[in-house]
C-alpha cells in the first residue's frame, strides 16, 4: 500500500518534540475555546490562527486542527455537564447526554462521548487516508472546465440542499463572491471595485473576514444571553472508562451506522449539524424501546457524537484532494494554507508530501491524544466556565485584532474586521447563513479564473462545460442540484397523482 | 466518582432581563439590510459595468464575472425585500430587546474605542485599556484583579509576538519611550 507507507513517513514528520508540543498546546486551547460559552471549532480556529502565522506549515496546521479537535471534543462537555450545546452540532448530545449527568452518571455520558468523538473521527481519517490520494491523482488530469464544474457543483449543492431560505443563501454567496473580485484582477491586471481606494488595492483578506465574522460576532452575540451557568462537575475515573469501553462491541450497528452518515454529510456540504441528528433519530427509530431515548440512554450520545465528528473530520476529505472545503472550518483551515504559501488542490499530493501526509498523521495522532487527554482533565476544564466572561471577552477581542493586523501588517485590517463583525452579528441574527459566505470568499478567485481560462481555451462558448463525459455530469448534476427542490416538489406532485 | 448535585453554579450580575422591550424588529432590520445590500449590488454592478461586462474574443471582461453576480445579489435583496415586508405585517419577532443591545454595545463601544485608541498608543497599550476596563468597569471585578489580568495578558502577548515571533504590531509612545 502506497499510502500506508506515506503514511508512515507522516507519523515520522511529526514524531518531533516541537510538533508533538505544540499539538498538546492546540488541544488544550482548543478544548479552552470549545468549553467557552457561544465558542467553538469555526470561531476557536478563526480566533487562535495568528498563533500559527511564524510557523511552518506542518506546524502551523497541525496546530490548528489540534485546535480544530479539541474544540469538538469542549462542545460535548458543555453540553453534557451544563445542557448548553456549545455548537449546533451539539444540541443532539444533549437529549439523552444532560439527563445522564442528572442521574448521576455524567462520567459514563462524557466518556462515551469522547470515545464515540474519537470512533467518528477515526473511520473519517481512514476514508480520508485511502480516499484522499485517489481523489487527487485524478483530479490531476482536471483542466479548468472541469474545475470550474466543481466549483459550481459546491456553489449550487449549498444553494440547492441548504436548509436556510434560498434568497438568504444566495444573497449571502454572491456577496462572498463579489467582495472576493475587489482588487486586482488576475487575469486581465484591471482594478476592479476599487473605487480608487488604496486601501481596496489589495482586496479584501479572506482571513480578516472570517475573524470579524466568526470571532468579533461572536462576542456580541454571546453577550445577549445571560451568561449565569449551574450545572454538575465531574471527575472520569479509570473504571467508569473501562466499563464503558467493555460496552462498546454492543452499539457496534450505531456506532457504524453513524459514522457512515457523518462522512456522507461531511463531504457533501450538509455538514455536522444534520449529520448529529440524522444519527439520533436513525438510532432511536431502530432501537428496541425508542421511548427510552431521551431519559439517559448512552446511546443517543454514542449516535449523535460519532455522526458529528465523523461528519466535522471528513469535511477535510474534498479541501485536502480537490481545494474545496466542506464546511465553515475547513474554509478557515484552506486559508490558513494560503497564508503559509500552499496551494490547495490536488497538486498538494504531488508537491507537499510532508505536509499532507503530516496533517494526516496528525489527525490519528491528534485524536488518540485529545481522547487521553480530555478523559483525565473534565475537572479542570469545567472549572474554565468558572472564569468571567467579563475578563474572557476582552482577550478574545485583542487576539482578535492581533489576527487581524498581523495578516498584512495593514490598520484598514483592523476596522474591516471590525465591519465584518458587526456584519456577522446582524447576519446571524435575521438567519444569513455565514457559511456560504466563507466559501464563495474563499473560492471566488479560483472558481473565476477557472471560468475564464476555460473560456479562453474554448474560444468563449459554454459548451465546454458539456465538452466530456466527465465534465458534462459535474456541471448537469450541479445545475440538478441548484434546482432541487423544485424538482423534488414535481417529483412529489407526480408520485402523489400516480398514487391516487 | 460524578455526582448529582449541581456543583459549579457562576452568576450574571448585569444579564439583561428577560421581559426587556424591544427595539427594533426582526422584520425591520431585514428590510434595512436588504435595501443596503440592493445599494451595494448596484454600486457594485455600476463599477463593474464601467470597467467592461460584455465578451470580447478571449471570453468574459475583468467586469463580467462581478457584474452579474451583483445582478444576483440585486435580485436576492430585491426578493428579500419584499418578503420581509409582505412578512412584515403580521409578524413581529424582536431582533432586540433594550436590556441586550445595552449589553452589546458594552462591548461594541469599548472594541471601537480600542480600535482607535490602537492608532495612537499601539497595541499593547491599548489591550490593557481595553481588559482592565471591561473587567473593572463591565464585569464589576476588583480593580487590582483587573489591572493584573490586563497586565499579564498584555505582557504575555507582547513577549509571544514581538519578541518570540517577531510578528511587528502597531505600536505607540509607551513602546518607543522603551526603545523597542
Amino acid at each position: 500500500m502506497e499510502a500506508f507507507g506515506l503514511l508512515l513517513h507522516g507519523f515520522a514528520v511529526l514524531l518531533t518534540w516541537k510538533t508533538l508540543v505544540l499539538m498538546m498546546v492546540g488541544l488544550v486551547l482548543g478544548i479552552f475555546v470549545g468549553v467557552l460559552p457561544g465558542l467553538g471549532g469555526p470561531n476557536g480556529v478563526a480566533i487562535l490562527l495568528p498563533l500559527t502565522f511564524t510557523m511552518d506549515p506542518t506546524s502551523a496546521i497541525v496546530m490548528l486542527s489540534c485546535i480544530y479537535w479539541g474544540a469538538l471534543f469542549g462542545g460535548a462537555i458543555t453540553s453534557i455537564l451544563f445542557n448548553i450545546p456549545g455548537e449546533a452540532w451539539s444540541v443532539a448530545t444533549t437529549f439523552d447526554g444532560y439527563p445522564m449527568a442528572q442521574q448521576g452518571r455524567a462520567a459514563e455520558a462524557l466518556t462515551a462521548a469522547f470515545t464515540s468523538s474519537f470512533i467518528g473521527s477515526l473511520v473519517a481519517v481512514l476514508l480520508i487516508t485511502f480516499l484522499a490520494p485517489m481523489i487527487s491523482s485524478f483530479a490531476l488530469k482536471f483542466g479548468p472546465p472541469e474545475f470550474f464544474a466543481v466549483y459550481l457543483l459546491t456553489f449550487c449543492s449549498f444553494v440547492g440542499l441548504g436548509r436556510e431560505a434560498k434568497h438568504k443563501t444566495i444573497i449571502s454567496m454572491s456577496l462572498g463572491l463579489l467582495l472576493a473580485g475587489i482588487g486586482m484582477d488576475t487575469v486581465s491586471g484591471n482594478l476592479r471595485m476599487t473605487f480608487g481606494s488604496p486601501e481596496l488595492l489589495r482586496g479584501i483578506n479572506f482571513l480578516v473576514a472570517v475573524i470579524g465574522l466568526f470571532g468579533i460576532s461572536e462576542i456580541l452575540l454571546t453577550m445577549e444571553e445571560r451568561l449565569a451557568l449551574r450545572g454538575h462537575a465531574a471527575s472520569i475515573s479509570l473504571r467508569v472508562v473501562l466499563g464503558v469501553w467493555k460496552d462498546l462491541p454492543k452499539y457496534w450497528v450505531t456506532l457504524l451506522r453513524s459514522s457512515f452518515i457523518g462522512c456522507w454529510l461531511g463531504i457533501t456540504p450538509g455538514g455536522a449539524i444534520a449529520a448529529s441528528f440524522m444519527g439520533y433519530n436513525l438510532a432511536k427509530r431502530f432501537a428496541k424501546e425508542p421511548e427510552s431515548f431521551g431519559k439517559g440512554r448512552i446511546e443517543g450520545v454514542f449516535a449523535p457524537e460519532t455522526a458529528a465528528h465523523a461528519s466535522g473530520t471528513s469535511a477535510l476529505l474534498p479541501m485536502l484532494a480537490l481545494g474545496i472545503p466542506g464546511s465553515g472550518t475547513a474554509a478557515i483551515l484552506l486559508g490558513g494554507l494560503m497564508v503559509w504559501g500552499l496551494n490547495p488542490g490536488p497538486l498538494l499530493f504531488v508537491e507537499h508530501k510532508d505536509f499532507v501526509w503530516g496533517l494526516i498523521a496528525s489527525m490519528y495522532l491528534g485524536n488518540v491524544v485529545g481522547l487521553v487527554l480530555v478523559l483525565t482533565t473534565v475537572p479542570i476544564f469545567a472549572s474554565i466556565l468558572r472564569v468571567p466572561f467579563a475578563a474572557v471577552a476582552p482577550m478574545i477581542v485583542v487576539s482578535c485584532a492581533i489576527g487581524a493586523y498581523a495578516i498584512q501588517n495593514a490598520m484598514f485590517d483592523i476596522w474591516l474586521m471590525l465591519g465584518f463583525g458587526v456584519v456577522g452579528y446582524v447576519f446571524k441574527k435575521i438567519g444569513i447563513p455565514l457559511a456560504p459566505f466563507t466559501l464563495a470568499l474563499v473560492l471566488g478567485n479560483r472558481a473565476e479564473d477557472a471560468f475564464r481560462l476555460s473560456m479562453i481555451g474554448s474560444g468563449g462558448t459554454l459548451k465546454v462545460f458539456w465538452s466530456n463525459g466527465l465534465v458534462g455530469s459535474i456541471t448537469t448534476l450541479a445545475i440538478v442540484l441548484l434546482f432541487w427542490p423544485l424538482i423534488e416538489g414535481l417529483l412529489g406532485r407526480v408520485g402523489w397523482k400516480a398514487a391516487r | 466518582m460524578s455526582q448529582t448535585d449541581i456543583e459549579i453554579v457562576v452568576d450574571d450580575p448585569t444579564a439583561p432581563e428577560d421581559d426587556s422591550p424591544s427595539v427594533v424588529s426582526s422584520g425591520t432590520i431585514e428590510i434595512v439590510v436588504c435595501l443596503l445590500l440592493l445599494a451595494l449590488a448596484v454600486t457594485l454592478g455600476y463599477d463593474n459595468w464601467r470597467t467592461g461586462a460584455s465578451w470580447d474574443s478571449t471570453g468574459p471582461e475583468p467586469g463580467y464575472f462581478p457584474f452579474y453576480l451583483s445582478v444576483i445579489l440585486g435580485g436576492g435583496s430585491l426578493y428579500g425585500l419584499i418578503a420581509a415586508l409582505v412578512a412584515h405585517r403580521k409578524a413581529a419577532e424582536t431582533f432586540v430587546t433594550h436590556a441586550q443591545a445595552r449589553r452589546v454595545l458594552a462591548v461594541f463601544v469599548p472594541t471601537l474605542l480600542f480600535c482607535l485608541v490602537m492608532q495612537f498608543l499601539g497595541l499593547y497599550v491599548a489591550s490593557f485599556l481595553l481588559i482592565a476596563g471591561f473587567m473593572r468597569f463591565v464585569g464589576k471585578i476588583a480593580l487590582w484583579k483587573s489591572l493584573l489580568t490586563a497586565f499579564l495578558f498584555t505582557a504575555i502577548m507582547f513577549v509571544t509576538f514581538d519578541v518570540a515571533f517577531d510578528v511587528i504590531m502597531p505600536k505607540g509612545p509607551l513602546e518607543a519611550a522603551f526603545g523597542r
